[in-house]
């Protein structure tokens, strides 16, 4: 489905990425683990599109394409879904209008029928039954006012409803109590499918008690410096990412 | 003389003795001494500070017929006017002059009296003596005095203590073709009673593409514990040019509600004067303007606290596409003795293109004790992270700007009631933003 090959980034002048491999096939789920300053949302936002990311070097192809090519409506309607580290607040458009009117975008693009406002309500319902939560949640303007809770919710609810075929959660997990943590993790495995991949941004490993992932790779320095299964963010939550450091610093000695 | 008063003060000579109040030693006095102030200081230029955003270079060098003779005869469709929850007494003026016809003062509710200008002066003038015998000291008041040298016509609305008016009044101003472009100028007085409530909708429009001139002086004045409700709509033709003066006086405990919406004309200046005179006096002012092409619209909004414990909360949001240029001043004046006061204003404003301009002064003076104030004013461009979240969610980018261009104007008409008049309200904005915008 996604495969990255040697993506190299830079942000304002800056390399982030220095030479990031990837693949992720229909189905899986994979944890990216890091430090601070790693470059986990720059991976995040180069995926969904942000501007202000320039490629330097290196690939990200998404079933075959060039995804780098495509806007990030095109990227949207194709199936990518990026759950925002700080989800915009945007005071004056109502959450369910604006739901409806990018799924039904996504639709267009992709040549299928439009749901009437009925429809897409009955949808709606389903999903917040399914992710109990509130009603209220469709009223009010996308995250105005909401809590940083409210807002991961949000963001997750709407993964529901677009239904993504790659979506990637930029620590959604940060800064949640428990039961919103829960939330997002049952968000996450009720989607879960042979036809759709996840890339778990995050910086602690309590989120992958939930969703467990296939995969676990360990972001450091702009690289994947190390890939494994779920047991490799035990070993990180025990040892720390000081121990990649360390590591780190025993390969370059050797290196020549 | 400039050619355009030339043109007005000639007709003057020729209307004078048909004006209604002709006769009336007073008006003659007032009329004729604010003719002559007219005459020697001419119109304002942007060396007074107030204009210094609007060039009245232009209009200055147009002529302008002072009548319409068929003006009382042109076609008009009332649903060009229609508005939803407005089936209430109505007034409307076509090029300035009443059209019975299309009026609806009939079975009015108890408490309310609203009548032309025009047949006051014919009866009781001397109740409007104070309103009428003004004399405007300030040269750059040049268009207040040729409103009081030339007004014929206009809305009395009276409303006796106590009387609770919830339909509102709907006042129709219709600029549309005369045979040459002409000036009209219209005198609007409101006065509500103690503890009396009024709901107005004074609204602006043109039928067909005419240049004319409307020059609009209304006061309002609120006794004790007065609440009027006013929703202002100006959508006027593209070529028309409006300049407006609204005063407001509030006495203790009065409540002002204003939302006001600016989508049409070549070019307008509207002052907006509110005086709040009376201890815990309130004015609550919501305003939009959309502008594209080479419009210019110029909003000057002053408040002055001058009671205690009195309160103002102003909220005036702009968008300007094309070559339009927008002007807000807001200033907000807590005079001495007004302690307690509170008082805020917020100013936003979006440009859409390189070309278009937005000037916005927020200026707050205070000289009493114990007051919260707060203003802030931005012009600026749409929220990139904002729209970068719209688009990762699927929308392309055209109908993402469209979507945050129109939530950028829906806040300043969220406190337009009822709701059906809202909606209304707010299609009217959305058919003058751009539907589709490029990249």
């Amino acid at each position: 489905m996604l495969k990255i090959e040697n993506l190299h980034v830079r942000v304002a002048g800056k390399e982030i990425l220095k030479g990031l491999s990837l693949s992720v096939n229909a189905g899986e789920v994979h944890a990216i683990m890091g430090p601070n300053g790693a470059g986990k949302s720059t991976l995040g936002n180069i995926l969904a599109g942000r501007e202000g990311y320039e490629v330097t070097q290196g690939s990200v192809e998404y079933f075959g394409k060039d995804l780098l090519d495509l806007e990030p409506e095109d990227r949207a309607a194709a199936g990518v879904f990026l759950a925002f580290q700080y989800p915009v607040e945007i005071p004056g458009v109502n959450n369910t209008y604006f739901l409806r009117a990018a799924f039904n975008a996504q639709r267009k693009k992709r040549g299928e029928e439009e749901l009437d406002s009925m429809q897409f309500l009955k949808r709606v319902r389903e999903k917040l039954k399914v992710l109990h939560l509130k009603d209220e949640l469709l009223h009010r303007a996308v995250n105005e006012g909401f809590s940083g809770g409210e807002k991961k919710r949000n963001e997750i609810f709407q993964m529901a409803v677009l239904e993504p075929k790659l979506a990637v959660l930029d620590e959604t997990d940060s800064g949640l109590d428990i039961d919103a943590l829960k939330m997002v993790a049952d968000g996450v495995n009720q989607l879960r499918s042979p036809e759709r991949a996840f890339i778990v941004i995050t910086h602690y490993q309590r989120l992958l008690d939930y969703i467990v992932p296939d995969f676990v790779h360990v972001l450091a320095d702009g690289k994947i410096v190390q890939s494994g299964d779920k047991t490799l963010a035990l070993k990180l939550e025990e040892q720390g990412y000081a121990w990649l450091q360390q590591r780190k610093l025993a390969d370059s000695a050797v290196a020549p | 003389m400039s050619v355009f008063l030339q043109s007005l003060l000639d007709a003057f000579a020729d209307g004078d003795a048909l004006r209604p109040g002709h006769g009336l030693p007073w008006l003659d006095v007032a009329r004729r001494e604010n003719r002559q102030a007219l005459a020697s200081s001419g119109l304002p230029t942007t060396h007074d500070e107030s204009w210094k955003y609007t060039s009245l270079r232009t209009l200055d060098q147009r002529a302008f017929a002072s009548s319409d003779a068929l003006a009382t005869q042109h076609t008009i469709d009332p649903a060009e006017f229609a508005l939803p929850e407005a089936d209430g007494a109505r007034l409307v003026f076509v090029n300035g002059v009443l059209r019975a016809d299309l009026s609806r003062l009939a079975d009015l509710p108890s408490g309310l009296d609203v009548q032309p200008l025009s047949a006051v002066l014919q009866g009781d003038a001397e109740s409007l003596r104070v309103f009428l015998a003004r004399n405007f000291k300030h040269p750059a008041e040049s268009f207040a005095r040729l409103n009081a040298a030339f007004a014929a016509d206009g809305a009395i609305v009276r409303v006796a203590p106590g009387a609770q008016i919830t339909t509102p009044l709907h006042l129709v101003f219709i600029g549309g073709i005369a045979s040459t472009d002409i000036a009209w100028h219209t005198r609007n007085i409101f006065d509500v009673g103690e503890g009396a409530q009024l709901s107005v909708i004074e609204h602006h429009l043109g039928v067909g593409t005419h240049a004319n001139l409307g020059n609009v002086f209304a006061e309002y004045r609120l006794r004790e514990n007065a609440a009027l409700n006013l929703l202002r709509i100006q959508n006027e033709g593209e070529r028309a040019s409006l300049i407006q003066r609204s005063e407001f006086s509030l006495a203790k405990h009065a409540r002002l509600h204003l939302n006001n919406l600016d989508l049409g004309t070549a070019l307008m200046r509207h002052d907006l004067r509110i005086e709040l005179l009376g201890d815990r006096a309130h004015a609550a002012v919501r305003g939009v303007f959309v502008l594209d092409q080479r419009q210019h619209v110029d909003n000057q909004l002053s408040v002055e606290h001058r009671a205690l414990n009195t309160s103002c909360d102003l909220f005036w949001r702009g968008v300007a596409d094309g070559r339009a240029r927008g002007v807000f001043n807001g200033a907000i004046t807590i005079h001495a003795g007004a302690d307690g006061a509170d008082a805020r204003l917020s100013n936003k404003n979006l440009l859409l293109s390189a070309q278009a301009e937005i000037d916005s002064k927020p200026v707050l003076e205070i000289y009493a004790d114990e007051v919260q104030a707060s203003h802030g004013a931005t012009v600026g461009q749409l929220d990139e992270s904002a729209l970068f979240y719209l688009r990762s969610r699927g929308l392309p980018l055209a109908q993402a700007r469209v979507l945050l261009i129109q939530a950028f104007c829906a806040q300043a008409l969220a406190h337009i009631e009822p709701a059906g008049l809202r909606e209304h309200v707010t299609q009217l904005l959305q058919a003058r933003l751009p539907q589709e915008m490029p990249a």
